[in-house]
């Protein structure tokens, strides 16, 4: 139980940590105060109703309540860095809420990267910015049991051009819905 | 310097529709290469439909950078036996040295080509030898003409009949994109297909016999590491952990694989015992660790780490876990390899942003740039240390180019089609010899 305390209490601060400093949405969750463990408390997004946010698109993704629009499912990352960017982090907390809601399901979370560097120190960055969202899905309450993590590092570029423009569509990370 | 070389080149075009789709350049040259003049092979009754062994031997001497050999239109007499050297005829040319040889078809079907080398100047045969195998093996004879040659006239081992592999990329960023592994002679001739895939594959590396391969395959969906027979093709699964699975390294014996698993939360080294497929952990840091290759005496490896904040180069003593930091100039040093002497390592170093090929004189702690594009990536030693093969950019397309260790010689290696990465320069190979 002690154990347990401890890790919620750092899983929290964690959460408090990647929160701290982003926009409204960010505000507004902090306060609803996402205290993810055993007890896997119900975590409803600002506004929606947990039905609302487990509607599905024709291949099986969330679709977003307030737009009508599927769940973005790509989230960028600065060059040599695997931190989420701060914009990330709504979107996320709705795929989180859904997830939570429909406990069946399982995401596999692909990491990549631009070209720049070798490939294999690429594949383990891959893997660092993939684990950054496998992270904080688990610290918005999602069982770790329903993530899969997966680098490709710089083997699947989005463009295969060699401009700052390419190689900032290519540090990524891609939420896989299965 | 640079004119002669590509007087030579300009010669051997015609008869060398392979060669003349490789661009050579040399930045300073080395200051005196030898002049040799590889004179066309005579030819012998029944043998048809091979190439001239010459322009194979010229050329693979020539891409050293060590040697200039001479145009053939202007040798004044085409000897193809001993007793028909006049070694006035070279003299007046300025030539060190001769090659001359002969192609003949025996009676079971063999083809056997024989050379003999002379020193000009001293009027003396320093060598012949004959090799004999199937017609088809025509190049593989050819680059052991040069192999033997080089020898003779550096002490070096020569490394023209050795391979490499390398991955080819088509269609990158398309739901049509195909990965396949290619093997090819040294000089890109001959290339064929490993392994084809829809799926990444990388990291491909050469057992110490040149028989078996182990690459990172994607074709389950997540990196696994697979070893492959090549004469036969057979495949093994050797790792399929959750997480990475990367970066396979023959040890020199041969018995041990080091690798990268990030099945415990990040990634580290291990060994696997190829026999009893045993692993052991090397590495506990919160880090990245991985690339890791090893020095020629199989005590220890040389592996990539972030674990300072930023990627660098560290040794680690496997029988006592010792470990200690080899590079500190810059904020990007990863993928080391060492030199056979194991005083030097080449690496990828970024400088002012750059990616670089550079190398690392370790007792002096000095870094030397060997290149100077962009996008410089897996450099892979010759077997004789004398060259290194890595991937760059051309034009937005990725191709592979040589470059000598010292940095004075470079030449691209040509490919017509996708983007070609990792390479992976072969040990020395042992074939048969008439």
């Amino acid at each position: 139980m002690q154990r347990n305390w401890l890790r919620n209490l750092s899983v929290v601060a964690f959460a408090a940590l990647v929160l701290a400093g982003c926009s409204s949405t960010g505000k507004k969750a902090a306060q609803t105060g996402p205290l993810p463990g055993d007890e896997q408390p119900e975590v409803t997004a600002p506004g929606q109703s947990d039905s609302e946010i487990s509607r599905v698109d024709a291949e099986g993704n969330p679709i977003n309540p307030q737009t009508g629009m599927p769940l973005s499912r790509v989230f960028y990352f600065d060059y040599d860095k695997a931190m989420l960017q701060p914009d990330s982090l709504a979107v996320l907390e709705l795929h989180a809420v859904f997830l939570k809601n429909n406990s069946d399901r399982r995401v596999v979370i692909d990491g990549f990267t631009d070209e720049r560097g070798t490939r294999e120190y690429n594949l383990a960055l891959g893997e660092r910015r993939a684990e950054s969202v496998a992270t904080f899905l688990v610290s918005q309450g999602v069982r770790r049991s329903q993530i899969d993590v997966v680098s490709y590092g710089e083997e699947r570029p989005a463009d295969p051009g060699h401009s700052e423009a390419a190689w900032a569509k290519n540090r990524r990370a891609e939420l896989v819905y299965r | 310097m640079k004119n002669r070389l590509l007087a030579a080149f300009a010669a051997l075009w015609i008869s060398l529709p392979l060669a003349a789709q490789i661009t050579i350049e040399v930045d300073r040259g080395y200051d005196n290469p030898k002049k040799i003049a590889v004179v066309p092979f005579g030819v012998g009754p029944n043998v048809a439909g091979v190439e001239n062994p010459s322009g194979i031997v010229s050329f693979d001497l020539a891409r050293s950078g060590q040697f200039a050999p001479t145009p053939t239109e202007n040798m004044l007499s085409l000897p193809t036996r001993p007793a028909e050297m006049l070694f006035r005829d070279w003299r007046v040319l300025g030539v060190e040295y001769v090659v001359i040889g002969r192609t003949e078809m025996d009676a079971t079907g063999n083809l056997s080509v024989s050379y003999y080398l002379f020193d000009v100047l001293k009027e003396q045969q320093l060598s012949n030898e004959k090799f004999t195998a199937p017609p088809t093996s025509l190049r593989d004879m050819a680059h052991l003409v040069s192999d033997a040659v080089y020898e003779k006239l550096t002490g070096i081992q020569g490394a023209f009949s050795t391979r490499i592999m390398y991955v080819l990329a088509r269609d990158l960023g398309t739901p049509a994109v195909k990965f396949k592994l290619e093997m090819a002679d040294a000089d890109g001739a001959r290339p064929r297909t490993l392994l084809e895939s829809r799926e990444p594959i990388l990291s491909a590396t050469w057992s110490p016999d040149g028989k078996r391969i182990a690459y990172v395959s994607f074709e389950r969906q997540k990196p696994s590491i697979i070893l492959q027979e090549i004469a036969t093709g057979t495949r093994t699964v050797l790792t399929d952990f959750p997480g990475l699975n990367s970066a396979p390294a023959f040890s020199p014996d041969g018995k041990t694989l080091a690798l990268v698993l990030s099945r415990d939360g990040d990634p580290e080294i291990y060994t696997m015992n190829l026999a009893t497929r045993e692993l052991r952990r090397i590495t506990r840091q919160r880090a990245i660790d991985t690339e890791p290759s090893w020095t020629p005496d199989g005590k220890s490896l040389i592996f990539t780490s972030d674990r300072g904040g930023k990627p660098q180069i560290y040794q680690v003593e496997l029988a006592t876990g010792l470990t200690q930091r080899l590079t500190f100039e810059g904020d990007y040093n990863a993928r080391g390899r060492m030199l056979p002497d194991g005083k030097h390592l080449v690496c990828v170093h970024r400088r002012n942003g750059v990616f670089h090929i550079a190398l690392m004189d370790l007792g002096r702690q000095r870094m030397t740039a060997l290149t100077s594009t962009s996008l410089d990536e897996s450099p892979s030693i010759a077997p004789n240390g004398t060259m290194l093969i890595y991937a760059t950019q051309d034009r937005g397309r990725g191709i592979l180019a040589v470059v000598s260790i010292d940095g004075t010689v470079k030449y691209r290696l040509p490919s017509s089609v996708g983007d070609v990465r990792e390479p992976a320069w072969s040990p020395f190979l042992n074939r048969t010899r008439g």
